[in-house]
């Protein structure tokens, strides 16, 4: 329900801005072709595409993402974990050094209990990021062969990037 | 511990860091060692951890740029033409010509400046303790330049969202006329003192290889990635701010050692020179800051911008809820991801190596632990 309202915001904002510069257009519909068994919505902002991530495994987009011909993502460049009010979003940015495409991919987790699975096997450069994201924010990923903390001390409770966190009434000692 | 070894050899655990000369901060990490040899490297980082991205959610846009020149403190410039770019793209701000030459030529001394840091600290490791007087000398006068500019030598504080705080002294464009040819001295001097060196031809050469395959799928970036052969340079690539203008080389390595990716640099200080000498002679006059109400509100909305600083590929996410403080900002520090590979170079290398492994991979535990 959440990840709905989300695209009509996004999409409203597209529609105040100009039309649609004609690459972005056509990446789109290469993409909704690649794309067109998983259940997926794309939109565009600013030049960029999103694609947001409904019922789906995330690692079955990932994994056509980085190796279709068309997109070619093997560059895993960021991934973000969001603390909106009534869940979390893992905003990974992908990109394709010999396309110099971009691509953005949201999935939204559960507030209660976040939960994804980790594209370690895909790029080994999403290894640290996963990491921190336990660390700061408490977000599970399945399939990670060692989430220690990495930013943080063992003995720290709490997630600290998670907007709930008492930060300025935090006391160290 | 997990490789069965011969019989009559033993795995022994040697800690470096957190306070060691060679590891370049507060970085810490053990090696799993078997006589000479390292079998494992466990990378341990935090020490520096400052919550950078979680206190940008309790400061004005403004206030932000100074936690961004505290990242990587040896590229305050680059640091701060990622985060107002992010910001004005959000806001869709177009800003004056000036204001770009102005950036453009400040964020490439800068990237000379850190590359002579790191020619200094390459020959420190190696042995060689001239390079790093040498160096050092070189950055110095770089720096007194940033000070003439925008009042101090680091922690600039200089880019705003929508131009610069004011305009370059006076005497900016004859000072950079001889610092130009001062650091044009200098690289020769690099070149000649310590890039074909044959000692340190034999330290550096087939050592920490790190293949184009593996370089990619670790999310190396910057110089590191292009001494793997890869010539992936977000200048060229996609270009930002006004690259798109200027005539300059990006130069590549070709195995991936630790010599490639000193060598890289040494050369990218020369296409710098270049970009900013293109630059002076295009600087036109005019405004210097864009009609941008004081405290920014960017509307909502996401974004990522990304540009290629002295170590790699630095980027922002920035997600406004239109207020005057970001919702959420999330930094790519390119050291971070550089880091990662640490573990793929060092395996089966010299411990006497593991130091000059560590030091061409040009770290900067501002920007890894945030």
């Amino acid at each position: 329900m959440a990840e709905e309202e989300i695209t009509e915001s996004v999409s409203e904002e597209e529609e105040v801005s100009e039309e649609l510069d004609p690459i972005i257009v056509e990446r789109i519909s290469i993409l909704e072709n690649i794309l067109s068994s998983y259940d997926i919505s794309i939109t565009s902002f600013l030049g960029e595409i999103n694609i947001h991530i409904g019922r789906t495994d995330i690692i079955d987009i990932l994994t056509i993402l980085k190796n279709s011909p068309e997109t070619l993502c093997n560059l895993f460049l960021c991934l973000s974990i969001v603390d909106y009010e009534d869940r979390f979003e893992a905003v990974y940015h992908l990109q394709s050094t010999t396309l110099n495409h971009r691509y953005v991919v949201k999935s939204s987790l559960d507030k209660d209990k976040p939960l994804i699975s980790s594209c370690i096997g895909l790029w080994k450069g999403s290894d640290w990021y996963e990491r921190e994201g336990h660390d700061l924010f408490g977000v599970i990923f399945e399939g990670h062969p060692n989430l220690s903390p990495l930013l943080l001390y063992e003995e720290f409770e709490g997630y600290p990037g998670r907007k709930d966190f008492p930060f300025n009434d935090y006391k160290e000692w | 511990m997990t490789n069965q070894q011969s019989l009559n050899s033993v795995d022994m655990l040697l800690n470096m860091g957190p306070q060691h000369p060679s590891t370049h901060g507060v970085f810490r990490m053990v090696l799993q060692i078997d006589g000479e040899r390292v079998m494992d490297v466990e990378p341990y980082i935090g020490y520096l951890h400052r919550g950078s991205e979680k206190l940008s959610e309790g400061e004005q846009y403004a206030q932000i740029v100074t936690l961004f020149d505290r990242l990587d403190y040896l590229a305050n410039f680059n640091n701060e033409l990622v985060f107002c770019m992010a910001v004005e793209k959000l806001m869709g701000v177009e800003i004056p010509e000036r204001a770009e030459y102005i950036r453009v030529i400040l964020c490439e001394l800068n990237r000379i400046s850190s590359h002579f840091l790191f020619y200094g600290t390459m020959g420190m490791d190696a042995g060689a303790s001239t390079p790093i007087l040498y160096g050092f000398r070189d950055r110095e006068k770089i720096q007194s330049l940033f000070e003439s500019v925008s009042g101090a030598r680091m922690m600039h504080n200089y880019f705003r969202i929508g131009g610069v705080k004011e305009d370059l002294p006076s005497d900016f464009f004859e000072n950079i006329y001889w610092l130009l040819e001062e650091i044009k001295q200098g690289v020769d001097q690099a070149d000649s003192l310590l890039s074909f060196n044959e000692i340190f031809l034999n330290r550096t050469r087939n050592i920490g290889l790190i293949n184009t395959e593996d370089a990619i799928d670790f999310g190396l970036t910057g110089p590191n990635l292009r001494a793997s052969g890869v010539s992936y340079d977000l200048r060229k690539n996609d270009p930002y701010s006004i690259y798109d203008r200027f005539d300059f080389d990006i130069p590549v390595g070709d195995r991936g050692d630790v010599w490639d990716r000193y060598f890289v640099r040494i050369q990218e200080i020369r296409e710098s020179i270049k970009i900013i000498e293109q630059a002076l002679k295009q600087i036109p006059d005019g405004e210097i800051t864009a009609n941008v109400r004081r405290i920014a509100r960017p509307p909502e909305g996401d974004i990522f911008v990304h540009a290629e600083n002295p170590r790699g590929d630095f980027g922002v996410y920035l997600v406004s809820d239109g207020s005057d403080k970001p919702y959420r900002l999330k930094i790519r520090p390119p050291s971070f991801c550089n880091l990662m590979a640490l573990r793929h170079m060092m395996r089966n290398a010299y411990v006497s190596d593991s130091v000059m492994i560590l030091g061409s991979i040009d770290i900067v535990l501002g920007e890894v632990d945030r």
